[in-house]
């Protein structure tokens, strides 16, 4: 079971826990896209963490499709633990939708500053 | 409480689209409660527009605060000493809010980020409807604690209307009859002979009608 090496997963007690504010804020920073895997709805050892989570990435899409982002960038998923093949599925389809949308944006623009004051100051990137 | 609901981003942009620093200004009571215009709302408005202006290649500082309350000089006193570094706010508190906030800083600029709905309670979370219009004058005394003027839609006072059918009002199969609820809780509390009173004019100088109202307490005046 591979998956592809591009994708950072942090580990979080319940998809509960993952807040539109994280969501957010990682597109700020410059990620390319983020998406949750929870348990399979009606299955959340917390009731509905894994609902709620579905609720914040909901209103992250729309925020992201209103400033031009792309909403599409954030999703949720749902699988139970013993599907492996399929966390690795959904690692790959979401690989492919982001390569397809391309960069972040807003990494592009960072980058781009990045660049102009390294020039400015006589670094070597 | 105070119920707003959020106003859609695109509006939001549409307003402030011209200015180069802006302060998201939040409020700690009302609007916090109703997940419309609290420090969490504030945060999330603040990194959708820094995201939206770098998108557009633009440098534009966007700062937050919330305060305890924006309805209250005391606190809207604590932006005093930053107001200047911006060009215009964007407050998240409700209308009171917006006006207060204006009011003490004339030369700022300052844009609503919510939509001000009504005087209500939450149900449940998501879901807040409306229990008083601050009419001034007060019958729940005599409808059983369910208010006719903000619950029924036509603010009859000896209802109901030839328009209730099993309990629900015309206007939407989904709302109660104000007066059948009232009937149905004065019955319960076996006070239905009360029902057969008739309400006299009400005073609506005290509504909206009267232009804009002010309570007046000499007794806490200093």
């Amino acid at each position: 079971m591979q998956y592809p090496s591009n994708i950072i997963i942090i580990r979080v007690p319940c998809t509960g826990k993952v807040d539109i504010l994280h969501i957010l804020r990682a597109f700020e920073r410059g990620v390319d896209g983020v998406y949750a895997v929870g348990c399979v709805e009606g299955d959340c050892h917390f009731n509905s963490g894994n609902l709620r989570a579905r609720k914040r990435f909901e209103q992250a899409q729309k925020i992201l499709d209103a400033i031009k982002i792309g909403g599409e960038r954030a999703q949720m998923y749902n699988l139970s633990s013993g599907e492996g093949p399929l966390f690795a599925q959904i690692a790959v389809e979401m690989d492919e939708r982001i390569k397809r949308l391309g960069p972040n944006p807003i990494k592009l623009v960072k980058r781009g500053r990045f660049a102009k004051v390294s020039q400015k100051e006589g670094r070597i990137l | 409480m105070i119920i707003a609901d959020k106003k859609s981003i695109e509006e939001i942009i549409e307003e402030i689209k011209d200015y180069n620093k802006i302060l998201i200004l939040g409020c700690n009571e009302c609007v916090t409660v109703c997940e419309a215009g609290g420090k969490k709302e504030v945060e999330i408005l603040a990194s959708a527009l820094r995201m939206y202006f770098l998108n557009k290649g633009r440098e534009v500082k966007i700062d937050e605060v919330t305060l305890e309350r924006q309805c209250d000089h005391e606190y809207l006193e604590e932006i005093r000493d930053v107001v200047d570094q911006y060009d215009s706010i964007v407050s998240l508190a409700c209308g009171v809010g917006v006006q207060f906030t204006a009011e003490q800083y004339h030369s700022t600029p300052i844009y609503p980020g919510v939509n001000t709905c009504f005087l209500g309670a939450t149900e449940k979370r998501g879901l807040w409807t409306e229990r008083c219009q601050a009419c001034g004058q007060c019958v729940l005394a005599r409808t059983g604690g369910i208010c006719p003027i903000s619950r029924c839609a036509k603010r009859i006072l000896n209802g109901p209307c030839g328009g209730s059918t099993k309990g629900k009002c015309e206007i939407n199969k989904e709302i109660d009859c104000a007066w059948q609820l009232i009937i149905d809780r004065l019955k319960a509390l076996g006070r239905i002979d009360e029902y057969e009173k008739l309400f006299p004019l009400k005073d609506w100088s005290t509504d909206r009608a009267g232009g804009p109202r002010k309570v007046v307490r000499e007794d806490l005046q200093i």
